[in-house]
């Protein structure tokens, strides 16, 4: 699937301020891009005035944009906006032509009055569904309440009071680029220098938009991960979150047994509960539960009852969960745990993206727990890796943790739907009826230590489970010294077949070249971009993004031994490199890290790997 | 269904050949014994049963049962139980708990499977003690408990499992004690029987670390004075003879005796427990076997919409509405899509 797949990361945003001209949108577009110039960015804005200076509010005529593009690579405003700041229903009509296809729209919900959709020529009292907007794509603020709960008290008159509104859009916008609002109330300052009152007010507003989109966890996928796959086929666009939620589903569908979600709520794992509810009309049992842990509890009751049993969740979620998926490990039932990762640690970025939940997967539980950890790579990715992550867990018998992250989970792709032969029937361990007449015993394995699923409802097969160690064939308890070694051997040793099952390390570009650059999950179109603009500039570097992280596959210490210069990049101090180093105990493995609730900037990459490779 | 015409089980069909570990006297055995016979009695095959139990001595139980059965985490078999009886709603699931187990560090699983109203069944063996850890105080041991974690009594008040139970807004409360065989047996197969979440307390001795602390009630002398067997339609008596009765007073109850006081039997409630209100069902699962007598058997049981069935008829609704053939046929419909050739 890698080597399939072309992603080309874009590191630049497009943004466009619209509503009346009376609104300030052009000072709001402005103040934005001046403090991304600050935090280093390139700029280009494209102020769009309408003609009159004050136009009739709420007019089609009236309305005014300021189109600012910034990040990296910027060399124009951008012929399309990612996203559309949208005042009012005027301001929405008129410049959704500006509009990416998946761009996303932000608007002030309480614009949406019938003098104003009346002003504006809607048919409806429904702009988003009357202009055809994805209501996923869509983030409905009620600006002009929060404006007024904000400055209740400030003794400002009505008017001077909406005023200030494009301050509100501007401290949403800021929380969802995060950019600081410090920078912008130094601006404000010096704007208002005078007017002290007028300043108060503002920054009070800017502050409540932050907040706002702080305190609702809004986040939009505005990350544009395009992946230039030339396979014929009908495509579809997804986001993270959503293609791991539908490859879960095939995984039910190709393995014939229904798919159970025992999830709660957590930022920024929760749309994958949302798709899954709304799969009901799949057959899904998507449950919402009283906590993370009944989250994953009702999951391993699923799975003893049969079911492709799955829990998503992020960090803090997952730490919650440690002594359930040892026991998930015990009795050696099949589970999908989900960690779309995030800031941490403790509640840490919530919104923000990070890779820092790599040893709590491997290691984090209590006693030699080992499971199957995977990561996927990008939004479409996802789709691959829940598959694979249930397919394992089926056909090995264990709990699994698919490890995303907040950058590929909200990111969006265009995907190719698959054909219903794309992928392969999946073959659970299903206590097949001959060896359960020729006297089935419940840690009765096959040729790859894997225990059989014998599903309750089976006459004849009744069985006892639990976290106590069990004798090695019976499942009676035991305490046995022996016993208790040979099932942590087993269970380790089972876990490491898994190797036998998954695809090579292939590395990409300059294979033969004597530095390889690695990383893991969802850092592959920065790194992947950075490789290759390394290779252009004339330096040699292969490079490779692993997503079976246990077990490695098999060839890992074979390929990398060929290497002289190993460089892992992530998103945390050192993990991925440390596990490595495990592995490959002479070799020196160097570092790329990055830990600031961002992604890689290709930049940072290539100016890394450059400095790594001259020493 | 067949299984449950055709066939007949004997409380054999539902033991295994593992001895039972507990300490000897334990009421434990006298429960398992109990829920054997229970099993037989309603009729449901062994291999449609699953026994999912938490941590702690009564939690040992699914190893003695010759059903599907899990022995899981501290705490947590509500949750397991709920996940296996939603995943597969035709499984009759059991789960066993004790009063640390399921009360304390399982409080928030048990409150929220009773509010869901899984049509589960929960015994709650409540003998006031962590066993398992060696003696310390559990969540319904009384204020002034002495024990190893609290060697100069406890400064807390317990909970009361019923009281929990009606709070969750509990649709089925049931209680017992591990020497009442009958009413044991006879309140887990109401338990069973009982469409969503019944929860069953049973109090039960623990021999080595909490010895007699039902005595007030549990002694075969006190017995008849300190409880009251409840049934549905029928008159509150109790005493030797049924010489005594509950009656109404003021908001209150009373206990009083027939003929003394210008009370006659006429005076005497007769037991709703099939009642929506709850207000007279809490007043009698709270009496506490001083003034008033403990009362045992069906407290309450009231039918409500099950959520495991309504999730299964949900989804079974949704998908027939919507009619999708698999997930790509979904997508394609419901998706703005684009051809690549």
């Amino acid at each position: 699937m890698l080597e399939e797949t072309n992603v080309k990361t874009i590191d630049k945003v497009v943004v466009r301020f619209a509503g009346d001209s009376g609104d300030g949108m052009q000072l709001a577009g402005n103040i934005f891009s001046n403090i991304s110039a600050e935090i280093g960015d390139e700029i280009s804005t494209f102020p769009d005035y309408p003609a009159e200076i004050r136009a009739p509010q709420g007019s089609l005529s009236g309305v005014s944009g300021y189109q600012v593009s910034v990040g990296r690579g910027v060399h124009t405003p951008g012929d399309e906006a990612d996203v559309l700041v949208a005042m009012n229903p005027a301001a929405l009509k008129t410049n959704l032509r500006y509009l990416k296809r998946d761009g996303v729209v932000v608007c002030d919900v309480d614009s949406f009055t019938p003098a104003n959709l009346k002003k504006a020529e809607y048919k409806t009292n429904d702009p988003i569904k009357e202009l055809d907007i994805d209501s996923k794509r869509v983030l409905l603020v009620p600006m002009t309440t929060l404006l007024k709960n904000t400055l209740a008290d400030s003794g400002l008159d009505q008017k001077a009071i909406m005023k200030s509104k494009n301050m509100l859009a501007l401290g949403i916008i800021c929380w969802l680029f995060d950019r600081p609002v410090d920078n912008v109330l130094r601006k404000l300052k010096n704007k208002f220098a005078k007017k002290p009152a007028v300043y108060e007010a503002n920054a009070k507003v800017l502050q409540a938009g932050w907040d706002y989109g702080h305190n609702t966890h809004s986040s939009l996928p505005v990350y544009r991960i395009d992946t230039a796959e030339s396979r014929p086929g009908t495509y579809t666009d997804v986001t993270g979150n959503t293609a791991t939620a539908w490859g879960l589903i095939l995984a039910s569908e190709k393995s014939h047994r229904p798919l159970f979600l025992g999830s709660y709520p957590i930022t920024p794992a929760t749309d994958i509960l949302h798709e899954l509810a709304k799969r009901k009309d799949l057959g899904v049992k998507a449950v919402q539960m009283e906590d993370e842990i009944a989250g994953i509890c009702s999951a391993i009751g699923a799975s003893y009852a049969g079911h492709l049993a799955v829990t998503s969740t992020s960090g803090p979620g997952l730490a919650l969960k440690s002594e359930a998926l040892g026991l998930a490990v015990m009795a050696e039932l099949p589970l999908v745990a989900i960690d779309v990762q995030r800031g941490g640690p403790s509640t840490g970025l919530p919104t923000k993206t990070e890779q820092t939940d790599l040893m709590q997967a491997l290691y984090g539980r209590n006693g030699e727990s080992p499971l199957c950890v995977l990561a996927a790579v990008s939004p479409t990715d996802c789709f691959h890796m829940a598959f694979e992550a249930a397919r394992i867990a089926m056909e090995y018998m264990t709990p699994v943790i698919l490890l995303t992250d907040a950058y590929i989970a909200n990111g969006s792709s265009a995907w190719r739907i698959p054909e219903p032969d794309d992928y392969p029937e999946i073959h659970p361990h299903i206590l097949p009826a001959d060896r359960l007449e020729a006297g089935w015993k419940p840690y009765d394995r096959d040729e790859n230590k894997v225990r059989y699923w014998a599903l309750p409802g089976t006459e004849g097969a009744m069985h006892r489970v639990g976290g106590l160690e069990k004798d090695n064939i019976t499942s009676i308890i035991s305490t046995d010294g022996a016993n208790h070694e040979l099932m942590v051997k087993t269970r380790r040793e089972k876990i490491a077949r898994i190797a036998d099952s998954v695809p090579c390390v292939e590395p990409m570009l300059d294979a033969d070249a004597d530095t390889i650059l690695l990383g893991w999950g969802g850092t592959y179109g920065h790194l992947l971009t950075a490789a290759t603009q390394l290779n252009e500039e004339g330096n040699r570097v292969a490079f490779w993004q692993f997503r079976y992280i246990n077990p490695l596959p098999k060839n890992t210490l074979e390929v990398l031994g060929k290497y002289k210069r190993i460089i892992v990049a992530e998103l945390n101090t050192g993990m991925f490199a440390d596990y490595l180093q495990m592995h490959l105990p002479g070799k020196e493995i160097l570092r790329i890290n990055k830990i600031e609730g961002q992604p890689f900037l290709v930049k940072e990459i290539v100016d890394g790997v450059k400095k790594l490779m001259e020493e | 269904m067949e299984n449950i015409e055709n066939k007949t089980y004997t409380a054999g069909d539902y033991k295994n050949s593992q001895n039972a570990r507990w300490c000897p006297g334990c009421g434990d055995h006298a429960i398992l014994n109990v829920l054997h016979k229970a099993m037989a009695e309603l009729g449901v095959p062994p291999h449609m049963t699953a026994v999912i139990s938490g941590i702690g001595c009564s939690s040992r139980l699914p190893y003695y049962m010759n059903t599907y059965g899990m022995h899981t985490i501290h705490g947590r078999a509500a949750a397991i139980a709920t996940g296996v009886k939603t995943a597969n709603p035709a499984l009759t699931v059991w789960q066993i708990s004790g009063d640390g187990d399921g009360l304390a560090i399982g409080g928030n699983h048990f409150i929220h499977a009773v509010r869901r109203n899984v049509n589960i069944n929960m015994l709650i063996l409540n003998n006031k003690i962590y066993g398992l850890t060696k003696g310390q105080y559990s969540p319904t041991s009384d204020r002034g408990t002495i024990s190893k974690s609290s060697p100069y009594g406890t400064v807390e008040d317990p909970f009361i499992p019923a009281e929990l139970c009606f709070g969750a807004r509990g649709n089925f409360f049931a209680r017992s004690f591990d020497m009442a065989l009958d009413t044991t047996r006879e309140v887990m197969v109401a338990a069973a029987r009982h469409q969503g979440a019944s929860v069953v307390e049973i109090m039960q001795n623990c021999v080595i670390f909490n010895d007699g602390i039902h005595n007030y009630f549990a002694d075969k002398e006190k017995r008849a004075d300190h409880t009251i067997l409840l049934r549905h339609g029928e008159k509150m008596l109790f005493g030797k003879n049924k010489e005594k009765g509950l009656v109404q007073d003021g908001f209150g109850l009373k206990a009083v005796t027939i003929g003394e006081d210008g009370y006659t039997l006429d005076d005497v409630l007769v037991h709703d427990a099939h009642a929506r209100e709850n207000f007279l069902q809490q007043q009698l699962a709270m009496m506490d076997g001083h003034e008033l007598p403990l009362a045992l058997g069906v407290i309450r049981d009231y039918s409500a919409p099950v959520y495991d069935q309504e999730v299964e008829r949900q989804t079974n609704e949704i998908k027939e509405k919507k009619g999708f053939s698999s997930l790509r046929d979904m997508i394609l419909k419901t998706h703005e899509t684009w051809e690549i050739n």
